[in-house]
């Protein structure tokens, strides 16, 4: 693994890769890191503060609050990760197909997301989830509908210039035919920006995810889902600021550790020179 | 100019059809029958098919869409259900208090970049220039909606020094009121306008023309303030044209939370009371929206730098 190893290289690649290791592994080991379920109400031990006990304090049912944020780490990163990696792949071949066969095929595909890339992000997003109905498939389709946009425009620029290169003339020469072309030859050297730009993606995606369910259309309670922590603690603000401050820096956690992987994989995946 | 800028009007025709069609196809993806899933369960039959025939319902697709460029070319968008009317009128009452948070969350963005971005500049490659950055990319991981409640938590709570939300009488009054929403959309953009214009700002230093102006003994501060400055801000412009369509989007999550009575609080209110003209009618304004504001910064850009012409 090459590309590792010159992330790994690079400090702002380093930290974010171990932030997400740390993360992944909390997730996996929250039944040793935390004796507590996550949805098991304990009236007894509600609005706690933070203690050695309770790290992040508990909520308005006496739910522990550290033990509710690992649980709810499975939901937001499978909703972010599916969200921009779903999405990511689908604009990926469209840029690819646009730039390669360039005509008529490019320019209906450009004017396409011309008028997507009008509207803006979260007034589509909450626009289709709200015609369709929360639910977490209604989730997924909002953001395949809207999130393909970036990659595809990236994409197709970056084949218009590779698809100049002798070597593609020479696959022409070989008779290649065009789908190996395209993702043989084309692909490996016009996907590096678009890695890069996914990282960011993860950042805004994260939030946005959570954005959703504080308006309803997302995840729907009582899963631990950080977004929804978020809401059920507005009523107690003043009384329990714990209950909304540490799903939000979770959420914060998670988006400084994918800026830092993109710094890491910009550099790692520069070319030489 | 005149005949450019009008060329560039021509061109847009095309995008705004197909932004209507968008957000009519949006209606179509819905399951059941739009008419019954709009008017709920306690509309009689007779006001389900009056429902049907504003609609066209019943008749072909492409029908249909001609009945719903008809609502927007003659300028009324459609007609609330909930509100009971056109929605153009309903608009009109909350677009000043979203364009004003647009504006003031661009001056706050533009107030915070700019000293971190010289700063930045200035110390290329040293410590402070990437703490700088680490401190953006904590700006940027901060959700917008945690980042309202806790700067009313801290801010407007503890401190006293906000209202929690709603909007005043007047200018003065309501600087006051936005500054918490306007400085919660303004952070994220402060952050991209502060990474490009340290960019723009570098790659100005090592112009010719600066060592011309040092060269006929300009100090140091002229030469910054007459000529890397205001080279540097023209980028900032298209950077703000890029990203007009999120600061917009930004809106509707604060607007909410702070209880701006603005377009982005109508969208979430018709979503919660299932007033489908509303949200396919604003889903088509905000995209218009987007496009002018697009457009009048590719103006200003033009304006600003002389070799870029609009095509």
């Amino acid at each position: 693994m090459p590309i590792l190893r010159k992330l790994l290289r690079t400090p702002a690649g380093a930290i974010g890769l171990l932030m997400l290791a740390v993360t992944l592994a909390a997730t996996l080991m929250t039944p040793i890191l935390s004796p507590y379920d996550p949805l098991a109400l304990d009236f007894a031990a509600a609005m706690q503060p933070p203690s050695t006990a309770h790290w992040f304090g508990t909520d308005n049912f006496g739910r522990d609050i550290f033990t509710r944020i690992l649980a709810g780490a499975v939901f937001d990163l499978r909703l972010a990760l599916v969200c921009v990696f779903g999405p990511m792949i689908m604009g990926v071949m469209i840029g690819l197909v646009a730039g390669f066969y360039g005509g008529i095929v490019d320019a209906a595909l450009m004017r396409l997301t011309d008028i997507v890339w009008a509207f803006p992000f979260y007034v589509l997003i909450l626009a289709i989830v709200g015609v369709l109905g929360p639910s977490e498939a209604n989730l997924y389709i909002a953001f395949f509908i809207v999130n393909w946009i970036g990659y595809a425009r990236i994409v197709r620029g970056e084949t218009l210039l590779v698809s100049r290169l002798e070597f593609i003339e020479a696959t022409r020469v070989l008779r290649f035919g065009k789908p190996r072309v395209m993702l043989r030859h084309i692909l490996p050297n016009v996907v590096t920006p678009a890695v890069v730009y996914s990282m960011s993606d993860v950042v805004l995606t994260v939030q946005a995810v959570a954005a959703m369910s504080f308006f309803g259309l997302g995840v729907q309670p009582p899963a631990p889902e950080w977004g929804l922590l978020i809401v059920e603690s507005i009523d107690y603000m003043r009384e329990a600021p714990w209950m909304a401050i540490f799903p939000g820096l979770a959420i914060v956690w998670i988006g400084i550790a994918f800026s830092l992987l993109g710094e890491g994989l910009a550099t790692a995946l520069k070319p030489k020179g | 100019m005149l005949f450019a800028i009008s060329k560039r009007l021509l061109m847009l025709v095309p995008v705004l059809i197909g932004i209507t069609m968008i957000s009519f196809l949006l209606l179509q993806i819905m399951p059941g029958d739009p008419a019954s899933r709009a008017m709920g369960t306690r509309a009689s039959p007779e006001e389900l098919q009056a429902m049907r025939e504003l609609w066209g319902l019943g008749k072909p697709l492409w029908v249909q869409y001609l009945y719903f460029l008809r609502d927007c070319l003659t300028g009324s968008f459609g007609v609330s259900i909930f509100h009971k009317q056109p929605i153009i009128d309903l608009v009109a009452e909350r677009l000043p208090f979203t364009l004003a948070i647009v504006g003031y969350s661009t001056v706050i963005a533009l107030l915070i970049a700019l000293p971190f971005a010289i700063l930045a500049a200035a110390n290329r490659g040293r410590m402070l220039d990437n703490v700088v950055r680490q401190i953006f990319v904590v700006v940027v991981a901060m959700p917008p909606f945690w980042l309202c409640y806790v700067l009313i938590l801290w801010l407007a709570l503890r401190m006293g020094w906000f209202a929690t939300g709603g909007v005043g009488d007047g200018f003065l009054a309501n600087i006051g009121r936005l500054f918490l929403p306007s400085l919660v959309v303004g952070l994220s953009t402060a952050a991209l306008i502060q990474q490009s214009l340290r960019a723009a700002l570098i790659d100005t230093m090592k112009a010719d023309y600066i060592d011309t102006a040092r060269a006929k003994g300009l100090r140091g501060h002229e030469v910054f303030l007459r000529h890397i400055l205001p080279n540097s801000l023209i980028s900032t412009i298209s950077i703000i044209g890029v990203r007009v369509s999120w600061i917009i989007g930004g809106t509707v999550v604060v607007e909410k939370i702070f209880s701006v009575p603005g377009l982005g609080s109508l969208l979430i209110d018709a979503i919660v009371s299932r007033d489908l003209p509303v949200i396919r009618g604003l889903t088509v304004f905000f995209a218009i929206m987007v496009v002018i504001v697009n457009l009048i910064t590719d103006i200003c850009y033009a304006l600003a730098d002389p070799r870029v012409r609009l095509e």
